[in-house]
């Protein structure tokens, strides 16, 4: 990226840090800055504490693995939850999502990643290790598969069904279907195969 | 489709290797969203056709439809590893633009054959052999390297920089050049010989394949120069269904 020697030093270097960032191109690295610059010293100094409190008081839940800023998390912590149930999904980005449906009581399991061979990313990087150290208690029936429905997603889920399916523990896997507002004569050959399989009577 | 790599919020970087014009680089909008309609057939390992739109510094994909997806392939996690590994034989031997159209009818020999009900071992084992001489390396096993000899029927050697095999009488006797059994001889000429058709009724016993696998690992790895990521995960998840409990496979792989 080419700052012009006009820029002072601490914009080009604010602009680089932006650049740095998931989906920031060049572009919007130099509009969030040039915003900022504008901005009111209080709402970069709001930004820069709310960065520096995420880093420092945001920690794992040492149950779930979800991120939390209290050990265990909120979720883990609540006698309402089933703790017979636990889907296990990819980021807890994925938590959020499932929980706007108000329409699951169990807990869940982060992975931090999937196992993604053609960028060497075993299991031995993503939170396996504490999935299966939290099935040993025998509370757990049921473990639910809501990896993302990909390859990479697909494999993870069968890899963690063989492990996990010698401890005599049910393992499910999200259903895949048709997306809501999707359309049929777009949808690929997998998509439908699978959207028939799980048909249902109405 | 060989590989996505994510771009930004929802796109995806596409490697497509295409029978006129061989490695083909090209992003995917949207493609991370439910409703996109290209989502489902841009995955890695799917038989497609895309329509390409010419981008300012990458093609843009603007229609894709599934040929094949390979479906039992996909429900198999050896066939997975090993529809990724040839993936990714292919990515890091072609170059963009580059057009070896025998090489890829063979990967997409190789993909049905994995879709199918032989061993995995053995269309990767036909699919190295094949590789190779498809990329100008065909390795010399009909006669000795070095002094073209006939080769004798004993426990030979095999060189990866030599291009094949040496006769004992070649063979330095201190150096490490790799043993190759008379059976792995003759199961690598009869796999360089013979058709699909013929080379998959072969049987080939554990020990033998294993041999044989070694010695054409190490000879694709002297010519491509790299490591293979998804070996690591071909040797996680073993052949069919075998191998794999628990403890063992949580150990961290060399480090990585
Ligand atoms: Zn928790
Ligand atoms: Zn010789």
């Amino acid at each position: 990226m080419n700052n012009p020697v006009t820029t002072a030093a601490p914009v080009g270097r604010l602009i680089q840090e932006f650049h740095k960032l998931p989906g920031i191109g060049p572009k919007s690295a130099q509009r969030l800055t040039y915003y900022l610059l504008r901005a009111p010293v209080e709402e970069a100094r709001s930004l820069a504490q709310a960065i520096l409190d995420m880093k420092e008081r945001v920690v794992l839940c040492s149950i779930c693995q979800n991120v939390t800023d209290s050990d265990p998390c909120l979720i883990c912590r609540r006698g309402d939850r089933d703790g017979g149930q636990i889907c296990v999904v990819e980021e807890p980005l994925d938590i959020l999502a499932l929980e706007r449906t108000g329409e699951y009581k169990g807990r869940y399991h982060v992975l931090h990643g999937v196992i993604s061979p053609l960028s060497g990313i075993g299991p031995e990087a993503l939170k396996v290790k504490e999935l299966l150290a939290r099935l040993r208690d025998g509370l757990v029936r049921e473990v639910i598969m809501a990896t993302n429905p990909n390859l990479e997603g697909e494999a993870t889920a069968m890899y963690l069904q063989r492990l996990i399916a010698p401890l005599g523990i049910k393992v499910t896997r999200l259903a895949r279907g048709l997306p809501v507002g999707g359309d049929l004569e777009y949808a690929d050959e997998m998509t439908l195969a699978r959207a028939l399989q799980g048909r249902q009577e109405v | 489709m060989l590989r996505g790599i994510l771009l930004g919020e929802a796109d995806r970087i596409l490697t497509l290797y295409s029978p006129w014009r061989g490695k083909v680089r090209a992003v995917a909008r949207g493609v991370r969203r439910p409703t996109s309609r290209l989502g489902g057939h841009v995955e890695p390992l799917i038989h497609g056709s895309y329509l390409l739109a010419r981008g300012q510094e990458l093609d843009v994909v603007t229609q894709g439809e599934t040929i094949h997806s390979f479906p039992r392939l996909r429900d198999d996690l050896g066939s997975i590893g090993g529809g990724l590994y040839a993936a990714e034989l292919i990515y890091h031997s072609t170059s963009e633009g580059v057009e070896n159209y025998p090489l890829f009818r063979l990967l997409l020999d190789t993909l049905m054959r994995l879709d199918g009900e032989g061993s995995v071992e053995l269309a990767l084992r036909y699919f190295e052999l094949h590789l190779l001489g498809h990329l100008g390396y065909r390795p010399q096993l009909g006669r000795c390297v070095a002094c073209q000899g006939a080769l004798p029927p004993t426990v030979n050697f095999f060189t990866a920089s030599g291009g094949g095999v040496l006769c004992p009488s070649c063979h330095p006797p201190e150096s490490s050049v790799r043993r190759l059994s008379l059976n792995a001889l003759k199961t690598l000429r009869f796999f360089q010989e013979k058709d699909w058709a013929q080379a998959s009724r072969l049987k080939v016993s554990p020990p033998l394949m294993a041999e044989i696998k070694g010695a054409l690992r190490e000879f694709i790895l002297y010519h491509l120069e790299r490591e293979l990521k998804s070996t690591l995960f071909m040797d996680l998840v073993g052949g069919h269904g075998s191998a794999a409990s628990g403890a063992t496979v949580l150990r961290p792989a060399h480090g990585r």
